[in-house]
């Protein structure tokens, strides 16, 4: 490949940053400065200069977390160091809305617009003013959404917190403080390919009093557990560690039942753990609801190797956060039950592509790993068993299409996190082209009950259809939002007893901005995958959003349509520009109804149709579900 | 001579299109099958010389089972499958896409879509006058080739026939997201800070006149361009040893455009600018 670069040349910030990532340049090929005369004798390139392609996105993130936008000097440096055309790198640099292709300050503030976040009465990113040193951009959900309203304050910076960092400003209206101190050990060196640079917090920007003595005051973030009412109560599967454990201490995790799955998945052979998983009857719990078993089975049984193991942890759907949770507050479960998966699939490597706005679960999960890592739980021989296993952490970069599988693959692989057509399905054909595993973190975190407690007490719980525990993502207009867990079967009413409703409730969002809404008579809605479906709705990946009747629906609408706009990847028609169409109409018909409103609610089923018939993917596929449902089950608009 | 290349024997799939049984060999799409009964089904992304990116989705079919509609340009044949090509279904989501594309994309110079509006009775207007279109000023920067992104519909052909799939150039890539994504060269920079080498490969797939010759590009903006009064003669170029095929496009005894036969088993449409933009001295009497 004979590739172009510009003339523009990086910083040595810039430098300095992508060489933490990659090691110096070994030679003028790969963008040292001088060139030797043995560079004149003989070219490093071919496959093994391209083969590093997947670090583009480690490196971009290199790059914004050093300086906080990515320049053109910087990325024609990182190209060099990869042999990645330019025009491609900058492609994908552009598709993600974390990263900046333009100056911009270095702390920037990322306000939460979304359903909850506004059902909770947050305000938009131009009432917060303007601050020297800082920049406010609005953003979709956060996945705080237990703490809404909700802000991620991002702060470059270099490695050991070097940089000064910008004084907190407090001319800022609402907002009491934009830049609160990281706490320490935050700015810590990235560590080999997957580290993180300068990141802050996500934290309430405004809290209110009963919270903040909770919470230990503004600046700190409350624990993981603060997002669990049941915390500690018994009975909890998937939840019990969550406040209970130390995050960091695997001593603490091992000493709480940890580990003792993957002890029973050695004891009984890839195939029959497998098996136990099928008959458990283990339901995907990213929201597609595919048999966790026949995944397996189908990726273990493909000759082509290697296979690989993906944890999906790339939450973005609005109002989800349960992934988070258990990821910042039970990090050694996950680990331990990715090894189970990668040990029934044979699978030698395992990533773990997380959005990129988690900064607390990167940080405990990074710790996590390298604990893992020195103690053999990790690496070759795991627990003496002659089985290798190792995870590597990938960020994204703020796409909510990145949570579909093949565009996850593709944003791990470097390119534009665009869905790929299926089939080949992933088991077949899936990461790098290989046989691949992809769960959802929450269905490998049910793996660990599946084999303590074996396949058939494990299906005991729930319905015959639904097995298991199921995690929901409660927020909204509740007196206790959280992450709740209930065993399959519990009904609506069940679950919004325990969360607190108003008796202003006006609906129920299930399932996200992809999901539908519910009407509060329909309480008894049983929560199972086949009880949503029959009810005509779906459990999606566990939101429920309680709306009271303090935000007008149509504005809630308007923001759903707005959420696919702004996430749709752009490759297929009906959904890049069916999602403008339906936001147009919902924009005209905002205070419309009846008989106004009648042509748009014709054209936007239109429109629904061939978005839900045509597009590519789930993101298409789903992004008219919401408004659908508003508007044949709740009569918006009439 | 010529000499035709002969591909191993592959298996013949079977299935069912519209009821009737079709045979496609192995590995083929239900586009193939539909071409060989003489189905027409729209298309727009899909390009004889590339691999299907099946984007624009106009081509939509329904199999049998499927909970969603299948791009007959990309769905491989399967023994046994039954596909549907004009139901209401399919019918509903071409004439949206038509709809969309119309109502936000210049495609006065796409071959066949006026007619296929016709026939799905296609109303790009219904979405009104403040609908969200492109808005793109065409990009005028090298005297060989225009780039006017108002005509884009994202079709991804000029991406990959840039790159690995023929010129491997990378000189262009999708950038941007959602309906703001656009094609571009790094940084959004002029053709000639690129990589571009001007081969014109993206002129040659590029399947509505969003990328033109300069020399057609001016001729239509002078009203003058008129497809038929123009001859097409195919020829050798006379550049190098290698024989590529050229047509030249001769309109009022100039040459107006060159393309490529896209079944020449020497270029396969690919030409370099010598082939594709060369041609200045043929018409220079001076």
């Amino acid at each position: 490949m004979d590739l172009r670069f510009g003339d523009s040349k990086p910083t040595d910030e810039e430098r300095d940053a992508v060489d933490a990532l990659l090691g110096p340049p070994e030679s003028a090929w790969e963008g040292a400065d001088d060139r030797s005369d043995a560079d004149l004798r003989w070219a490093r390139s071919g496959r093994a200069a391209r083969e590093r392609r997947d670090l583009l996105l480690p490196g971009l993130h290199a790059l914004n977390d050093r300086v906080g936008w990515i320049s053109e000097g910087g990325l024609d440096y990182l190209c060099r160091r990869l042999t990645v055309p330019p025009a491609e790198a900058y492609g994908v640099a552009t598709f993600y809305s974390m990263f900046s292709l333009k100056p911009r300050a270095r702390t920037v503030v990322r306000v939460c617009t979304d359903l909850v976040c506004a059902v909770r009465g947050a305000g938009a990113p131009a009432e917060f003013g303007s601050a020297e040193g800082v920049d406010v951009e609005a953003s979709p959900c956060l996945g705080v959404c237990e703490r809404a309203p909700a802000m991620l304050v991002v702060r470059a910076g270099g490695p050991g917190g070097a940089l000064p960092n910008p004084a907190p400003s407090r001319n800022w209206g609402s907002a009491p403080d934009p830049a609160p101190q990281p706490p320490e050990g935050l700015n810590s060196p990235p560590e080999g390919r997957i580290g993180a640079g300068g990141w802050d917090m996500a934290r309430p920007a405004i809290e209110d009093e009963a919270r903040s003595a909770d919470i230990g005051g503004p600046g700190a973030e409350p624990p993981p557990a603060h997002a669990v009412p049941q915390s500690g109560a018994p009975g909890l599967i998937l939840l019990r560690r969550i406040g209970v454990v130390d995050p960091s201490s695997l001593d603490d995790y091992r000493a709480h039942g940890g580990y003792t799955a993957l002890r029973r998945a050695f004891a009984l052979g890839p195939a029959a753990v497998i098996r136990e998983v099928t008959d458990a009857g283990l339901l995907g719990r990213g929201g597609a609801a595919f048999p966790t078993g026949r995944k397996w089975q189908a990726t273990a049984s493909q000759p082509d190797r290697p296979h690989y193991l993906v944890c999906n942890a790339d939450e973005s759907e609005p109002g989800t956060f349960k992934d988070r949770v258990l990821m910042e507050g039970d990090p050694y479960a996950l680990i331990e039950s990715m090894t189970i998966a990668a040990y029934a699939v044979g699978a030698r490597h395992g990533y773990l592509y997380l959005r990129g706005e988690y900064p607390r679960a990167l940080r405990t999960l990074e710790h996590a790993i390298e604990q893992a890592r020195t103690r053999g739980l990790l690496g070759e021989n795991i627990l003496g068993h002659g089985f290798a296993f190792d995870i590597e952490i990938r960020r994204g970069a703020g796409a909510y299409i990145c949570g579909e599988e093949t565009a996850l693959f593709n944003s791990i692989e470097g390119y534009r996190g665009e869905p790929r057509s299926k089939p080949p399905f992933p088991v077949e054909k899936g990461l790098f082209g290989k046989p691949t595993a992809a769960n959802n973190v929450e269905t490998l975190v049910n793996v660990l009950p599946v084999l303590t407690m074996g396949a058939a007490a494990y299906a005991a719980i729930g319905t015959p259809k639904s097995t298991g525990p199921k995690l929901f993502c409660v927020s909204g207009a509740v007196t206790r939002p959280g992450l709740y867990e209930l065993p399959f079967g519990a009904t609506l009413g069940d679950l919004l007893g325990l969360a607190g409703t108003p008796d202003n409730l006006r609906a129920i969002l299930l399932g996200g901005a992809a999901g539908g809404f519910v009407r509060p008579d329909e309480l008894d809605i049983p929560l199972t995958f086949e009880g949503t479906r029959e009810a005509g709705t779906t459990l999606g990946s566990g939101v429920v959003l309680a709306v009271d009747d303090s935000v007008p629906l149509p504005r809630l609408l308007l923001r759903v349509a707005e959420f696919f706009r702004d996430e749709s990847c752009g490759q297929c028609v009906p959904c890049r520009v069916g999602t403008v169409r339906q936001e147009e109409a919902l924009h005209r018909i905002a205070d419309r109804t009846g008989a106004a409103a009648a042509d748009d609610i014709a054209l936007l089923r239109d429109v629904g149709r061939a978005m839900r018939d045509a597009s590519i993917c789930g993101l298409g596929q789903t992004a008219w579900n919401a408004v659908e449902s508003a508007i044949d089950r709740l009569g918006a608009y009439e | 001579m010529t000499a035709i290349p002969l591909q191993p024997p592959r298996r013949l799939v079977e299935f069912t299109l519209d009821g009737e049984p079709v045979r496609v060999p192995e590995g083929g799409t239900v586009l193939d099958a539909c071409r060989a009964v003489g189905k027409d089904v729209p298309t727009l992304c899909e390009g004889d010389t590339l691999k299907p990116k099946n984007a624009c989705r106009v081509c939509v079919v329904e199999v049998e089972g499927a909970r969603t509609l299948a791009p007959a340009c990309s769905r491989r044949a399967e023994p046994g499958m039954a596909v549907r090509t004009d139901t209401e279904r399919t019918r509903h989501s071409r004439r949206l896409v038509l709809e969309l594309l119309a109502s936000s994309v210049d495609l006065s110079t796409t071959p066949r879509v006026a007619e296929w509006l016709k026939e799905y009775e296609a109303k790009p207007d219904r979405f009104g006058p403040d609908a969200a279109r492109l808005n793109e000023e065409p990009k005028v920067d090298n005297d060989l080739y225009v780039r006017d992104y108002d005509k884009c519909i994202l079709c991804y052909k000029c991406v990959d026939a840039c790159g690995e799939q023929w010129q491997n150039s990378f000189a262009i890539s999708v950038v941007g997201r959602g309906f703001d994504a656009r094609i571009a060269v790094e940084h959004d920079a002029p053709l000639t800070d690129s990589a571009c080498v001007y081969c014109g490969n993206c002129v040659e797939v590029c399947p509505t006149g969003a990328l033109s010759f300069k020399s057609e590009f001016d001729m239509r903006a002078a009203g003058t361009w008129d497809e038929a009064a123009q001859t097409r003669t195919t020829t050798v170029c006379a550049y190098c040893g290698v024989g590529c095929n050229l047509t030249l496009h001769v309109q009022d005894n100039e040459i107006v455009k060159v393309t490529s036969p896209h079944d020449s088993p020497v270029t396969h449409g690919n030409l370099c600018i010598k082939g594709r933009f060369g041609y200045q001295h043929v018409q220079n009497r001076d």
